[in-house]
Protein backbone atom coordinates (compact mmCIF):
# COMPACT_ATOMS: atom_id res chain seq x y z
CA UNK A 1 0.00 0.00 0.00
CA UNK A 2 1.08 3.42 -0.54
CA UNK A 3 0.38 6.50 1.38
CA UNK A 4 0.32 10.45 1.40
CA UNK A 5 0.98 11.75 5.05
CA UNK A 6 0.41 15.01 6.15
CA UNK A 7 1.61 15.26 9.56
CA UNK A 8 2.27 18.09 11.68
CA UNK A 9 5.28 19.13 12.66
CA UNK A 10 6.32 21.44 15.58
CA UNK A 11 9.85 21.75 17.13
CA UNK A 12 8.87 22.39 20.71
CA UNK A 13 6.19 24.11 22.62
CA UNK A 14 6.64 27.82 21.41
CA UNK A 15 7.52 27.12 17.92
CA UNK A 16 4.90 27.40 15.14
CA UNK A 17 3.91 24.15 13.37
CA UNK A 18 2.84 23.21 10.09
CA UNK A 19 1.56 19.83 8.14
CA UNK A 20 4.45 18.28 6.28
CA UNK A 21 3.79 16.32 3.46
CA UNK A 22 5.33 12.32 3.12
CA UNK A 23 4.77 9.55 1.22
CA UNK A 24 5.29 5.92 2.34
CA UNK A 25 5.08 2.99 0.87
CA UNK A 26 5.03 -1.23 1.43
CA UNK A 27 2.55 -0.67 4.04
CA UNK A 28 1.02 -3.90 4.65
CA UNK A 29 -2.90 -3.25 5.54
CA UNK A 30 -2.17 -6.12 8.85
CA UNK A 31 0.25 -3.10 10.07
CA UNK A 32 -0.69 -1.33 12.88
CA UNK A 33 -1.14 2.77 13.10
CA UNK A 34 1.96 3.00 14.93
CA UNK A 35 4.00 0.46 12.96
CA UNK A 36 3.08 2.61 10.16
CA UNK A 37 4.70 5.51 12.12
CA UNK A 38 7.79 3.65 12.87
CA UNK A 39 8.81 2.96 9.15
CA UNK A 40 7.80 6.45 8.19
CA UNK A 41 10.59 7.54 11.04
CA UNK A 42 13.20 4.76 9.97
CA UNK A 43 12.83 5.77 6.53
CA UNK A 44 13.60 9.25 8.50
CA UNK A 45 16.20 8.63 9.77
CA UNK A 46 17.85 6.54 7.19
CA UNK A 47 17.97 9.77 4.94
CA UNK A 48 19.22 11.73 8.00
CA UNK A 49 16.23 13.48 9.44
CA UNK A 50 14.26 14.46 12.12
CA UNK A 51 11.65 11.54 13.19
CA UNK A 52 7.92 12.35 13.80
CA UNK A 53 7.62 12.40 17.66
CA UNK A 54 4.51 10.32 19.01
CA UNK A 55 3.29 9.15 22.55
CA UNK A 56 2.82 5.52 22.75
CA UNK A 57 3.62 2.87 25.17
CA UNK A 58 1.69 -0.47 26.24
CA UNK A 59 0.53 -0.44 21.99
CA UNK A 60 -2.34 -2.62 22.94
CA UNK A 61 -4.99 -0.37 24.05
CA UNK A 62 -4.60 0.16 27.66
CA UNK A 63 -2.28 2.80 28.57
CA UNK A 64 -4.09 5.54 26.67
CA UNK A 65 -0.65 7.08 25.99
CA UNK A 66 -1.06 6.82 21.82
CA UNK A 67 -3.16 10.07 21.07
CA UNK A 68 -3.58 10.92 17.37
CA UNK A 69 -6.07 12.77 15.10
CA UNK A 70 -6.47 10.61 12.10
CA UNK A 71 -8.57 12.63 9.27
CA UNK A 72 -10.07 14.54 11.78
CA UNK A 73 -11.16 11.98 14.34
CA UNK A 74 -9.27 10.92 17.61
CA UNK A 75 -8.27 7.32 17.41
CA UNK A 76 -9.07 7.14 13.57
CA UNK A 77 -11.97 5.95 11.73
CA UNK A 78 -12.84 2.96 13.57
CA UNK A 79 -14.68 3.08 16.74
CA UNK A 80 -13.37 1.27 20.25
CA UNK A 81 -10.05 1.34 19.72
CA UNK A 82 -6.66 3.70 20.23
CA UNK A 83 -4.47 4.54 17.72
CA UNK A 84 -1.82 1.69 18.44
CA UNK A 85 -4.91 -0.70 18.08
CA UNK A 86 -5.96 0.89 14.34
CA UNK A 87 -5.39 -1.53 11.86
CA UNK A 88 -3.70 -0.11 8.41
CA UNK A 89 -6.48 -2.31 6.37
CA UNK A 90 -9.21 0.61 6.86
CA UNK A 91 -7.16 2.56 4.48
CA UNK A 92 -6.57 2.07 0.64
CA UNK A 93 -3.71 2.71 -1.27
CA UNK A 94 -3.89 6.10 -2.59
CA UNK A 95 -5.30 7.25 0.40
CA UNK A 96 -3.79 11.20 2.05
CA UNK A 97 -3.89 10.84 5.89
CA UNK A 98 -4.45 13.57 7.58
CA UNK A 99 -2.15 13.23 11.04
CA UNK A 100 -2.15 15.80 13.85
CA UNK A 101 -1.96 16.35 17.71
CA UNK A 102 -5.08 16.03 19.70
CA UNK A 103 -5.69 19.65 19.96
CA UNK A 104 -7.22 22.29 23.32
CA UNK A 105 -5.60 24.86 24.90
CA UNK A 106 -5.83 21.86 28.15
CA UNK A 107 -3.67 19.82 25.94
CA UNK A 108 -0.36 22.10 24.57
CA UNK A 109 1.75 20.28 22.07
CA UNK A 110 5.38 19.47 23.33
CA UNK A 111 6.57 18.41 20.22
CA UNK A 112 4.82 17.49 16.62
CA UNK A 113 2.31 14.88 17.70
CA UNK A 114 2.76 15.00 21.54
CA UNK A 115 0.85 16.63 23.87
CA UNK A 116 1.00 17.10 27.48
CA UNK A 117 -2.03 15.96 29.01
CA UNK A 118 -1.18 16.24 32.83
CA UNK A 119 -4.06 18.46 33.07
CA UNK A 120 -6.00 15.10 33.59
CA UNK A 121 -3.73 14.07 36.15
CA UNK A 122 -4.45 17.40 37.90
CA UNK A 123 -8.05 16.97 37.62
CA UNK A 124 -7.44 12.96 39.10
CA UNK A 125 -5.19 14.40 42.17
CA UNK A 126 -7.94 16.55 42.90
CA UNK A 127 -10.00 13.97 43.98
CA UNK A 128 -10.04 11.08 42.08
CA UNK A 129 -9.22 8.85 45.20
CA UNK A 130 -10.75 7.46 48.59
CA UNK A 131 -8.54 7.49 51.31
CA UNK A 132 -7.88 3.95 52.90
CA UNK A 133 -6.16 2.69 56.00
CA UNK A 134 -2.84 1.07 54.02
CA UNK A 135 -0.72 1.01 57.43
CA UNK A 136 -1.48 -3.13 57.60
CA UNK A 137 -5.26 -3.44 58.38
CA UNK A 138 -6.74 -2.36 55.23
CA UNK A 139 -9.81 -3.42 55.34
CA UNK A 140 -10.56 -5.60 52.22
CA UNK A 141 -12.87 -4.44 49.49
CA UNK A 142 -14.66 -7.34 49.02
CA UNK A 143 -15.97 -7.44 52.84
CA UNK A 144 -18.71 -4.62 51.84
CA UNK A 145 -21.47 -5.65 49.81
CA UNK A 146 -22.17 -3.56 46.72
CA UNK A 147 -25.22 -3.99 44.35
CA UNK A 148 -24.28 -6.30 41.24
CA UNK A 149 -25.23 -3.23 38.84
CA UNK A 150 -23.55 -0.45 41.00
CA UNK A 151 -20.62 -2.63 40.56
CA UNK A 152 -20.48 -2.85 36.52
CA UNK A 153 -21.59 0.82 36.16
CA UNK A 154 -18.64 1.73 38.43
CA UNK A 155 -16.40 -1.23 36.61
CA UNK A 156 -17.44 0.48 33.12
CA UNK A 157 -16.92 4.03 34.56
CA UNK A 158 -13.35 2.65 35.56
CA UNK A 159 -12.32 1.69 32.07
CA UNK A 160 -11.49 4.92 31.39
CA UNK A 161 -7.64 5.12 30.19
CA UNK A 162 -7.46 8.80 30.06
CA UNK A 163 -6.35 8.82 26.23
CA UNK A 164 -8.15 12.07 26.03
CA UNK A 165 -9.95 11.18 22.44
CA UNK A 166 -13.02 12.57 24.61
CA UNK A 167 -11.83 16.35 24.66
CA UNK A 168 -9.89 16.14 21.38
CA UNK A 169 -13.48 14.74 19.39
CA UNK A 170 -15.90 17.62 21.54
CA UNK A 171 -15.83 20.99 19.44
CA UNK A 172 -15.71 22.41 22.95
CA UNK A 173 -12.73 20.41 23.84
CA UNK A 174 -14.60 20.13 26.68
CA UNK A 175 -13.46 17.21 29.79
CA UNK A 176 -16.43 15.89 30.93
CA UNK A 177 -16.33 12.49 29.86
CA UNK A 178 -13.37 11.98 31.64
CA UNK A 179 -13.71 14.00 35.05
CA UNK A 180 -17.28 12.27 35.37
CA UNK A 181 -15.82 8.62 34.43
CA UNK A 182 -13.83 9.39 37.73
CA UNK A 183 -16.01 11.11 39.81
CA UNK A 184 -18.71 8.49 38.79
CA UNK A 185 -16.35 5.01 39.80
CA UNK A 186 -16.46 6.03 43.16
CA UNK A 187 -19.97 7.60 43.61
CA UNK A 188 -21.50 4.53 42.63
CA UNK A 189 -19.50 2.39 45.58
CA UNK A 190 -20.00 2.39 49.13
CA UNK A 191 -16.23 3.17 49.49
CA UNK A 192 -16.94 6.43 48.18
CA UNK A 193 -19.21 8.28 49.82
CA UNK A 194 -16.93 9.54 52.63
CA UNK A 195 -15.62 12.52 50.34
CA UNK A 196 -18.58 12.34 48.03
CA UNK A 197 -19.20 15.80 48.43
CA UNK A 198 -15.81 17.34 48.04
CA UNK A 199 -14.42 14.89 44.86
CA UNK A 200 -17.35 16.25 43.00
CA UNK A 201 -16.78 19.68 43.37
CA UNK A 202 -12.72 19.92 43.69
CA UNK A 203 -12.77 18.36 40.10
CA UNK A 204 -15.17 20.16 38.72
CA UNK A 205 -13.43 23.10 39.80
CA UNK A 206 -10.14 21.37 38.59
CA UNK A 207 -11.25 20.79 35.29
CA UNK A 208 -12.80 24.46 35.03
CA UNK A 209 -9.30 26.33 35.80
CA UNK A 210 -7.70 24.26 33.20
CA UNK A 211 -9.44 25.71 30.73
CA UNK A 212 -11.46 22.87 28.90
CA UNK A 213 -14.66 23.72 27.36
CA UNK A 214 -18.55 23.82 28.57
CA UNK A 215 -20.37 20.16 27.34
CA UNK A 216 -22.99 21.20 24.96
CA UNK A 217 -24.23 17.61 24.92
CA UNK A 218 -23.27 16.61 20.80
CA UNK A 219 -21.79 12.97 22.12
CA UNK A 220 -19.02 13.37 19.90
CA UNK A 221 -16.78 12.12 23.20
CA UNK A 222 -19.06 9.19 23.64
CA UNK A 223 -18.85 8.36 19.98
CA UNK A 224 -14.68 8.24 20.11
CA UNK A 225 -13.99 7.04 23.65
CA UNK A 226 -11.92 3.77 23.08
CA UNK A 227 -13.72 2.47 26.13
CA UNK A 228 -17.17 3.53 24.87
CA UNK A 229 -17.64 5.54 28.47
CA UNK A 230 -21.73 6.66 28.37
CA UNK A 231 -22.93 10.02 28.60
CA UNK A 232 -24.60 9.07 31.51
CA UNK A 233 -22.06 9.21 33.64
CA UNK A 234 -21.79 13.22 32.70
CA UNK A 235 -25.06 13.49 34.08
CA UNK A 236 -24.37 11.36 37.08
CA UNK A 237 -21.83 13.91 37.29
CA UNK A 238 -23.87 16.74 37.02
CA UNK A 239 -26.41 15.43 39.93
CA UNK A 240 -23.43 14.81 42.26
CA UNK A 241 -22.04 18.19 41.99
CA UNK A 242 -25.52 20.02 42.37
CA UNK A 243 -26.36 17.57 45.16
CA UNK A 244 -22.68 18.72 46.68
CA UNK A 245 -23.43 22.09 46.32
CA UNK A 246 -26.97 22.08 47.85
CA UNK A 247 -25.46 20.49 50.84
CA UNK A 248 -22.93 23.26 51.02
CA UNK B 1 -21.34 30.48 45.90
CA UNK B 2 -19.10 32.11 43.88
CA UNK B 3 -17.23 28.84 42.73
CA UNK B 4 -21.04 27.39 42.31
CA UNK B 5 -21.85 30.70 39.89
CA UNK B 6 -18.48 30.23 37.68
CA UNK B 7 -18.66 26.28 37.47
CA UNK B 8 -19.24 24.68 33.67
CA UNK B 9 -21.73 22.94 35.21
CA UNK B 10 -23.60 25.43 37.29
CA UNK B 11 -23.67 28.12 33.85
CA UNK B 12 -25.35 25.04 32.16
CA UNK B 13 -27.69 24.45 34.01
CA UNK B 14 -28.93 28.37 34.10
CA UNK B 15 -29.03 27.99 30.25
CA UNK B 16 -31.00 24.70 30.43
CA UNK B 17 -33.12 25.91 32.83
CA UNK B 18 -34.26 28.94 31.04
CA UNK B 19 -34.44 26.94 27.92
CA UNK B 20 -37.16 24.37 29.26
CA UNK B 21 -38.82 27.77 30.68
CA UNK B 22 -38.86 29.17 26.82
CA UNK B 23 -39.98 25.69 25.47
CA UNK B 24 -43.45 25.75 27.84
CA UNK B 25 -43.75 29.57 26.38
CA UNK B 26 -43.45 28.21 22.86
CA UNK B 27 -46.35 25.95 23.33
CA UNK B 28 -48.29 28.46 25.62
CA UNK B 29 -47.50 31.10 22.30
CA UNK B 30 -48.56 28.57 19.66
CA UNK B 31 -51.60 27.68 21.53
CA UNK B 32 -52.80 31.19 21.29
CA UNK B 33 -51.82 31.73 17.67
CA UNK B 34 -53.71 28.34 16.77
CA UNK B 35 -56.53 30.06 17.96
CA UNK B 36 -56.40 32.99 15.28
CA UNK B 37 -56.96 30.07 12.66
CA UNK B 38 -60.11 28.10 13.98
CA UNK B 39 -61.58 30.87 16.22
CA UNK B 40 -60.66 34.63 15.05
CA UNK B 41 -62.93 36.31 18.43
CA UNK B 42 -61.12 33.30 20.53
CA UNK B 43 -57.75 35.09 19.45
CA UNK B 44 -58.79 38.61 19.94
CA UNK B 45 -60.33 37.45 23.45
CA UNK B 46 -57.31 36.23 24.88
CA UNK B 47 -54.71 38.58 23.15
CA UNK B 48 -56.65 41.11 25.06
CA UNK B 49 -56.36 39.43 28.03
CA UNK B 50 -52.68 38.95 27.55
CA UNK B 51 -52.42 42.55 26.65
CA UNK B 52 -53.98 44.58 29.74
CA UNK B 53 -54.03 41.76 32.47
CA UNK B 54 -51.87 43.45 35.29
CA UNK B 55 -50.29 39.63 36.03
CA UNK B 56 -49.34 39.39 32.86
CA UNK B 57 -47.92 42.46 31.89
CA UNK B 58 -46.26 43.36 35.29
CA UNK B 59 -44.99 40.35 36.11
CA UNK B 60 -44.98 37.27 33.60
CA UNK B 61 -43.90 39.82 30.44
CA UNK B 62 -40.45 40.72 32.54
CA UNK B 63 -40.22 37.10 33.93
CA UNK B 64 -40.30 36.41 29.82
CA UNK B 65 -37.87 38.68 28.79
CA UNK B 66 -35.08 38.14 31.78
CA UNK B 67 -35.39 34.39 30.47
CA UNK B 68 -34.35 35.11 27.11
CA UNK B 69 -31.95 37.06 27.84
CA UNK B 70 -30.31 35.27 30.48
CA UNK B 71 -30.78 32.43 27.79
CA UNK B 72 -29.09 34.08 24.75
CA UNK B 73 -26.26 36.10 26.82
CA UNK B 74 -25.25 32.61 28.60
CA UNK B 75 -25.16 30.99 25.52
CA UNK B 76 -22.77 33.44 23.70
CA UNK B 77 -20.32 33.68 26.88
CA UNK B 78 -20.45 29.63 27.07
CA UNK B 79 -19.41 29.92 23.10
CA UNK B 80 -16.51 32.38 23.81
CA UNK B 81 -15.38 30.47 26.30
CA UNK B 82 -16.06 27.13 24.59
CA UNK B 83 -13.61 28.81 21.49
CA UNK B 84 -10.55 29.95 24.14
CA UNK B 85 -10.93 26.12 25.29
CA UNK B 86 -9.32 25.41 21.70
CA UNK B 87 -7.01 28.45 20.34
CA UNK B 88 -5.27 26.61 17.30
CA UNK B 89 -7.72 24.39 15.45
CA UNK B 90 -7.82 21.38 13.35
CA UNK B 91 -6.42 21.08 9.93
CA UNK B 92 -9.00 18.62 9.57
CA UNK B 93 -11.84 18.26 11.74
CA UNK B 94 -14.40 15.25 11.13
CA UNK B 95 -17.05 16.61 13.11
CA UNK B 96 -19.91 14.72 11.35
CA UNK B 97 -18.41 11.37 12.21
CA UNK B 98 -19.71 11.61 15.72
CA UNK B 99 -22.30 14.27 16.11
CA UNK B 100 -25.22 15.39 14.53
CA UNK B 101 -25.19 18.77 12.52
CA UNK B 102 -27.69 20.54 14.86
CA UNK B 103 -26.11 19.49 18.29
CA UNK B 104 -22.62 21.35 16.97
CA UNK B 105 -24.77 24.51 15.40
CA UNK B 106 -26.38 25.30 18.10
CA UNK B 107 -24.87 29.23 18.12
CA UNK B 108 -25.93 29.63 14.70
CA UNK B 109 -29.63 28.26 15.04
CA UNK B 110 -29.91 30.10 18.29
CA UNK B 111 -28.82 33.55 16.50
CA UNK B 112 -30.50 33.62 13.89
CA UNK B 113 -34.18 32.92 16.24
CA UNK B 114 -32.57 35.96 18.56
CA UNK B 115 -32.30 37.63 15.47
CA UNK B 116 -35.81 36.80 14.25
CA UNK B 117 -36.68 37.40 17.83
CA UNK B 118 -35.50 40.96 17.33
CA UNK B 119 -37.94 41.46 14.19
CA UNK B 120 -40.86 39.91 15.86
CA UNK B 121 -40.62 42.32 18.88
CA UNK B 122 -40.82 45.67 16.61
CA UNK B 123 -43.36 43.44 14.44
CA UNK B 124 -45.69 43.20 17.73
CA UNK B 125 -44.10 44.34 20.90
CA UNK B 126 -43.02 47.91 20.28
CA UNK B 127 -45.97 48.41 18.24
CA UNK B 128 -48.52 47.19 20.82
CA UNK B 129 -46.21 49.54 23.55
CA UNK B 130 -46.61 52.33 20.85
CA UNK B 131 -50.66 51.44 20.64
CA UNK B 132 -51.42 51.53 24.66
CA UNK B 133 -48.28 54.04 26.31
CA UNK B 134 -47.42 56.26 23.07
CA UNK B 135 -50.25 57.00 21.49
CA UNK B 136 -52.91 56.49 24.68
CA UNK B 137 -55.12 54.69 22.52
CA UNK B 138 -58.07 53.55 24.04
CA UNK B 139 -58.49 49.70 24.71
CA UNK B 140 -59.76 47.60 21.76
CA UNK B 141 -60.50 44.21 22.31
CA UNK B 142 -61.33 43.50 18.51
CA UNK B 143 -58.48 44.40 16.88
CA UNK B 144 -55.80 41.68 17.40
CA UNK B 145 -57.24 39.30 15.05
CA UNK B 146 -56.91 42.00 11.48
CA UNK B 147 -53.76 43.05 12.77
CA UNK B 148 -51.84 39.50 13.19
CA UNK B 149 -53.62 39.16 9.30
CA UNK B 150 -52.31 42.07 7.94
CA UNK B 151 -48.34 41.02 9.18
CA UNK B 152 -48.39 38.56 6.93
CA UNK B 153 -49.65 40.26 3.98
CA UNK B 154 -46.02 41.01 2.61
CA UNK B 155 -44.20 37.69 1.11
CA UNK B 156 -40.94 38.86 2.32
CA UNK B 157 -41.73 38.80 6.20
CA UNK B 158 -43.35 35.31 5.82
CA UNK B 159 -40.34 33.89 4.05
CA UNK B 160 -38.47 35.29 6.91
CA UNK B 161 -40.94 33.58 9.71
CA UNK B 162 -40.82 30.41 8.11
CA UNK B 163 -37.01 30.14 7.61
CA UNK B 164 -37.28 31.17 11.08
CA UNK B 165 -38.92 28.51 12.44
CA UNK B 166 -37.35 25.99 10.44
CA UNK B 167 -34.00 26.72 12.67
CA UNK B 168 -36.12 27.37 15.73
CA UNK B 169 -36.95 23.40 14.66
CA UNK B 170 -33.28 22.68 14.39
CA UNK B 171 -32.43 24.18 17.95
CA UNK B 172 -35.15 22.77 19.63
CA UNK B 173 -34.07 19.00 18.19
CA UNK B 174 -31.05 19.04 20.11
CA UNK B 175 -31.83 21.67 22.70
CA UNK B 176 -34.46 20.38 24.73
CA UNK B 177 -33.99 17.26 25.32
CA UNK B 178 -30.00 17.83 25.99
CA UNK B 179 -31.67 20.80 28.82
CA UNK B 180 -32.50 17.28 30.70
CA UNK B 181 -28.91 15.79 30.45
CA UNK B 182 -27.32 19.06 31.79
CA UNK B 183 -29.11 18.93 35.01
CA UNK B 184 -28.61 15.38 35.26
CA UNK B 185 -31.76 13.86 33.90
CA UNK B 186 -30.44 10.68 32.10
CA UNK B 187 -32.23 7.59 33.11
CA UNK B 188 -34.61 4.77 31.51
CA UNK B 189 -37.12 7.78 30.60
CA UNK B 190 -34.40 9.40 28.17
CA UNK B 191 -35.22 7.37 25.22
CA UNK B 192 -38.61 8.35 25.31
CA UNK B 193 -38.20 12.02 26.00
CA UNK B 194 -35.79 11.83 22.91
CA UNK B 195 -39.26 10.88 21.00
CA UNK B 196 -40.84 13.43 22.61
CA UNK B 197 -38.44 16.03 21.93
CA UNK B 198 -38.62 15.29 17.78
CA UNK B 199 -42.45 15.41 17.68
CA UNK B 200 -41.77 18.71 20.11
CA UNK B 201 -39.51 20.27 17.83
CA UNK B 202 -41.28 19.17 14.55
CA UNK B 203 -45.08 19.67 15.63
CA UNK B 204 -44.95 23.37 17.27
CA UNK B 205 -42.05 25.34 14.85
CA UNK B 206 -44.47 23.05 12.00
CA UNK B 207 -47.75 24.94 13.53
CA UNK B 208 -46.29 28.17 13.43
CA UNK B 209 -45.36 28.16 10.05
CA UNK B 210 -48.64 26.91 8.79
CA UNK B 211 -50.32 29.68 10.51
CA UNK B 212 -48.11 32.21 9.18
CA UNK B 213 -48.78 30.69 6.05
CA UNK B 214 -52.35 30.51 6.47
CA UNK B 215 -52.90 34.00 7.16
CA UNK B 216 -50.76 35.03 4.11
CA UNK B 217 -53.19 33.16 1.68
CA UNK B 218 -56.02 34.37 3.41
CA UNK B 219 -55.78 38.19 3.85
CA UNK B 220 -58.36 39.99 5.40
CA UNK B 221 -60.06 41.70 2.36
CA UNK B 222 -61.15 45.29 2.44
Amino acid sequence: MNLNLKVWRQNDAHAKGKMVDYSISGIDGDMSFLEMLDILNENLINEGKEPVEFDHDCREGICGSCSLQINGEPHGPDKFITTCQLHMRKFKDGDTIVIEPFRATAFPVIKDLVVDRSSFDRIQQAGGYISVNTSGNTVDANAIPVQKEAADTAMDAATCIGCGACVAACKNASAMLFTSAKVSQFALLPQGQVEATERVKNMVRQMDLEGFGNCTNTGACEVECPKGISLENIARMNREYLKANLKG
Amino acid sequence: MSALISSSIARKVVMALSGLFLVLFLAQHFTINLTSVIAPDTFNEWSHFMGYNPLVQYILQPILVAGIIIHFVMGIALEIQNNRSRKIGYVRYNGSANAPWTSRNMIVTGLVVLAFLGLHMYDFWVHEMAYKYLESNPEDPTRYYAETVEKFEPIWRTVIYVIAFVLLAMHLWHGFSSSFQSMGWNNKYSAGLQTFTKIYAIAIPAGFIFIALYHHFNPITH
